[in-house]
């Protein structure tokens, strides 16, 4: 499952690592754009299987930042 | 007067000082950021010097690269506009010790108003009212839960070292004042380097409206009316007007003298000089002092077009010494206006949408005003607010400048990235808007898409 920036922005903090459970509505990403921040949720419970961004990467809207499986 | 003056800002209030500047003679010089090197601010000072990256405090917070930039360029003057470094005392000092005029307060009188627990407690001690809250900063959960009980709820945790409503959580019993009090400690550390948190009580329906201050250097003092600026998103400003419709034909005058009374005691007692807005909540006929920004604001132009009086260009006068030849008895309101923040953001849920301006026609006429920071063909980042435009519309009442409003807003033409004008359309069209029935939850309950 991809979860992507719903923002244009850059990422401000990675909440998760690979390998963490995390349940729906958990906070994944933290993006920062136009002096607000913004929390990227898992959509579903799921398992970090890959972080595809850093802090301070500038990202666009519908890029993919986390890969969750179920 | 200076000869010379550099506006460490970017956008429309870059555009705007330099505007008025030039109009007195003076020589702009523009800073600015890798991000807006073809901005219209830059392209129309008489000189621009490059601060660096983007990221505001690699160029527009960058004090050091600010004062090389007054340095190199022999500007006399530095004028910071709003956020950035308007509110930095060091800055302000530093500009001093360079010998440079800093268009602002007295940084002593900046470091009184900067920590909003320690402003509170002053403006208390001259007789103004002030929301119940702690007495100052409360150290940790165990001293929040003592001044809560007192305070009662709801309440507002509030971080004692920003502004822009930054932090802000509302604990609406016991039980969530732990949750409200670490959210707002953290967000504070984060934001601005130190978790200070104070407690205020939360008014469900307030107003917030408050009243423009000019001083000058020899002591003089005296108050421009109010703004109302109750409609708001996220605790940040969408709508302002001058005056504000609970004073309208005359209504409430105790409330309204005892208001400006209470903005001209809290600006003496911060040793004020200089342009400033000293804000209030009001609510059940009652005011209270929430705090004194010691800058322009960003809504000063509705106090410009229903006074007469010229803010920026007093702001550099009694930089440069001169004293005030205003008197409280000249300063008379004409007519309404109203002020529409124009944000590049989503208008249903504001959610930040930078990008690039493919059309952007802001509308003319009679009565309109539009201070922007952007011109076709630009490019909005997201390094910084999301203020495109400002659109003043003044008339000769609050309904003829809400019907020119309509008109106006409906021709702003802006294609490429969202924005909120059809949010500023919903609620002119609100009946509670043109009933003038205000305040700052207005959005939670109105003009909904």
């Amino acid at each position: 499952m991809d979860v992507p920036a719903h923002i244009t922005g850059t990422v401000w903090k990675v909440e998760v690592s690979v390998g963490q459970k995390v349940a729906a509505g958990d906070v994944l990403v933290i993006l920062e754009s136009m002096k607000m921040e913004m929390p990227v949720e898992a959509p579903d419970a799921g398992t970090v299987k890959e972080i595809r961004c850093q802090p301070t990467q500038p990202v666009n809207e519908g890029d993919v930042l986390v890969v969750l499986t179920p | 007067m200076f000869r010379s003056l550099l506006i460490a800002n970017r956008g429309e209030i870059a555009r705007r000082i330099g505007s008025v500047a030039r109009s007195m003679g003076l020589r702009t010089i523009a800073v600015y950021s890798d991000a807006d090197a073809e901005a219209p601010f830059v392209k129309e000072a008489d000189q621009a010097v490059r601060l660096g990256p983007p990221p505001p405090k690699d160029s527009y917070l960058n004090v050091e690269a600010l004062l090389r930039a007054a340095k190199e360029t022999g500007a006399e003057a530095v004028h910071p506009g709003y956020g950035f470094v308007s509110e930095n005392a060091e800055f302000a000092r530093a500009c001093t010790d360079a010998g440079v005029v800093f268009v602002g307060p007295p940084p002593e009188s900046m470091a009184r108003m900067k920590d909003k627990a320690q402003a509170r407690a002053l403006a208390a001690g001259a007789g103004v009212p002030v929301v119940p809250g702690s007495d100052g900063v409360v150290a940790d959960l165990r001293g929040a839960t003592e001044a809560a009980e007192r305070v009662g709820y709801p309440l507002l945790v509030k971080a004692a070292g920003g502004g822009g409503g930054i932090g802000m959580a509302v604990a609406g019993s016991p039980a969530e004042l732990e949750k409200a009090f670490r959210a707002c400690a953290d967000r504070a550390r984060s934001a601005f380097g130190r978790d200070a948190v104070y407690l205020e009580r939360y008014f469900p329906a307030p107003r917030h409206i408050e009243v423009q201050i000019l001083g000058d250097t020899q002591g003089n003092l005296l108050h421009v009316l109010e703004r109302e600026c109750s409609i708001q998103r996220r605790h940040q400003k969408v709508v302002e007007e001058a005056g504000s419709p609970l004073f309208l034909e005359g209504k409430n005058a105790d409330l309204l003298a005892r208001m400006s009374k209470a903005a001209l005691s809290a600006a003496r007692a911060f040793g004020y000089a200089n342009a400033g807005t000293v804000e209030f909540l009001v609510a059940d006929g009652e005011l209270f002092f929430i705090e004194m920004n010691a800058r322009l604001q960003v809504e000063h132009p509705v106090t410009e077009l229903t006074t007469r009086v010229d803010l920026i260009g007093w702001q550099l006068r009694i930089a440069s010494g001169e004293r005030l030849t205003l008197q409280q008895q000249d300063i008379r309101r004409q007519g309404h206006a109203l002020e529409f923040r124009i944000y590049a953001e989503d208008p249903v849920r504001f959610l930040p949408s930078p990008g690039p301006l493919k059309v952007f026609r802001p509308p003319e006429g009679e009565g309109i005003r539009v201070d922007a920071g952007y011109a076709e063909g630009g490019v909005v980042t997201p390094y910084y607010d999301p203020l495109l435009a400002k659109l003043i519309v003044s008339g000769k009442d609050r309904a003829e400048a809400i019907r020119r409003s309509e008109g106006a807003l409906e021709r702003f033409a802006i294609e490429g990235l969202k924005n909120n004008v059809p949010l500023h359309l919903r609620i002119i069209r609100d009946r509670a808007f043109q009933e003038g029935a205000l305040d700052t939850h207005f959005l939670e309950h109105h003009a909904k898409a």
